[in-house]
């Protein structure tokens, strides 16, 4: 099964970027070989829809998982037609999510917000 | 040079603008459009338009405004995604062979119907507002309204104008939304004449210079009016002198102001006081528009 975490740097050393949309970069862990890849996100430094465009990233990836701290309603309207499930990141290491999520102790992410639309982090 | 398309003092286009919302706009452009008469009120704030709450327009008129959105004949959609490769807003979506519009994103540019090949993108109406003609006894006031969530106020904008034949015979004031985004160079476009309102602070300063900046760049005649004046030192004003701006005029801070304001009266039906300041500010605006008139022609 492959994983997506949104993170601030290539390297599992890294912590959970806060945000999904605008992550600098997504990190995609497959658990059954236990590789890791890291992939830029084209959406970063779009003026709008970013999350529309970073969930596309993610669904072309074919994962199952995508480990988030938070998620729009719109990305969350991609990621769901491509039946991706979310789970809530509790931590800021990103190998803590991995091996939380693995031993089936992080939770269904059942809050998504409205999104900021270009109004900043109010 | 200016675009003056033989516009006077009778039939001048005025637009008032400024950097940010609560300078005072509304509140000049209310006030002139009552002093002067015989005049059209066109609020142009379509995010929060606050011109009828002074006026209380009679026989109201309404108009939806509508733009045109993609949808999708999902059968024959072979999934190439030209469209979200396309759309710089990103308004389109495409996961597990199935194409999502996102119509709240969408900017209605129309680039997807011309890139899909397969032409199964076709156009669809959205209402995204309304326009509101009244009357307030001798003004027509005209209204934009923004649906909440809509991410462009333009084709309001664009309707209001349309309505909105230039006269001959009447000056229209032009109530502008705050700021110099895409949405104000809409509104001052076909004006005769810009009203920059602001307010006595540094940061006044600062909102004060965007659209300075901006009425620069469309080459449009312009002037300054003071508002909130108090007794000491105004770096509004200073920024004028500094830059060799006409200062139209000055608008004192004021409790009774505040009050008329608070009770939505408009100042000049219900002040002697304000009468005399807004005529005043009226003809200090007509005397510049024809002097810009016998300059340019």
């Amino acid at each position: 099964m492959k994983i997506a975490v949104p993170v601030e740097e290539k390297s599992l050393a890294a912590n959970v970027c806060p945000s999904f949309g605008r992550t600098p970069y997504f990190l995609i862990y497959d658990t059954e070989t236990k590789e890791s890849s890291f992939l830029e996100n084209g959406a970063a430094a779009s003026t709008g829809g970013a999350g529309i465009k970073a969930a596309q990233t993610i669904v072309d990836q074919n994962v199952s998982v995508l480990l988030t701290p938070r998620c729009g309603e719109n990305a969350a309207a991609v990621l769901k037609a491509a039946e991706i499930e979310l789970y809530k990141t509790t931590s800021p290491s990103v190998k803590d999510n991995i091996k939380a999520f693995i031993a089936g102790k992080l939770l269904l992410l059942d809050e998504i917000h409205a999104g900021f639309h270009g109004r900043g982090g109010r | 040079m200016p675009d003056f398309t033989g516009a006077g003092a009778d039939n001048m286009r005025l637009a008032v603008l400024s950097g940010k919302g609560g300078t005072g706009k509304t509140l000049l452009a209310v006030n002139l459009a009552a002093i002067a008469k015989n005049t059209t009120y066109i609020d142009c704030d379509v995010e929060e338009p606050n011109g009828h709450l002074f006026f209380k327009p009679q026989d109201v008129q309404e108009q939806a405004v509508t733009v045109k959105i993609p949808q999708v004949d999902k059968e024959r959609c072979n999934g190439c995604r030209k469209c979200v490769e396309f759309c710089n807003f990103n308004a389109l979506a495409y996961p597990k062979e199935k194409l999502i519009v996102f119509e709240e994103i969408c900017h209605s540019c129309g680039g997807c119907i011309l890139v899909c090949p397969e032409k199964v993108l076709t156009e669809k109406e959205k209402i995204i507002g309304q326009v509101q003609k009244g009357t307030s006894e001798q003004v027509t006031v005209y209204t934009g309204i923004l649906n909440p969530g809509e991410p462009s106020g333009v084709p309001i904008i664009k309707r209001l104008f349309a309505l909105n034949k230039p006269k001959t015979d009447q000056k229209t004031i032009i109530d502008c939304p705050p700021g110099s985004s895409c949405i104000v160079m809409e509104s001052i476009k076909d004006a005769d004449y810009c009203i920059l309102v602001a307010e006595p602070t540094l940061f006044g300063v600062h909102n004060l210079n965007m659209v300075y900046e901006l009425v620069k760049l469309f080459e449009k005649p312009f002037g300054v009016v003071l508002n909130k004046c108090l007794e000491e030192e105004n770096p509004a004003e200073k920024f004028c002198e500094d830059k060799d701006i006409t200062i139209l005029g000055r608008i004192p801070f004021d409790h009774e102001l505040g009050i008329l304001n608070s009770n939505a009266e408009v100042a000049v039906r219900s002040s002697a006081k304000y009468r005399a300041i807004f005529s005043a500010l009226l003809e200090a605006v007509e005397k510049e528009v024809s002097h810009e008139t016998t300059a340019h022609s």
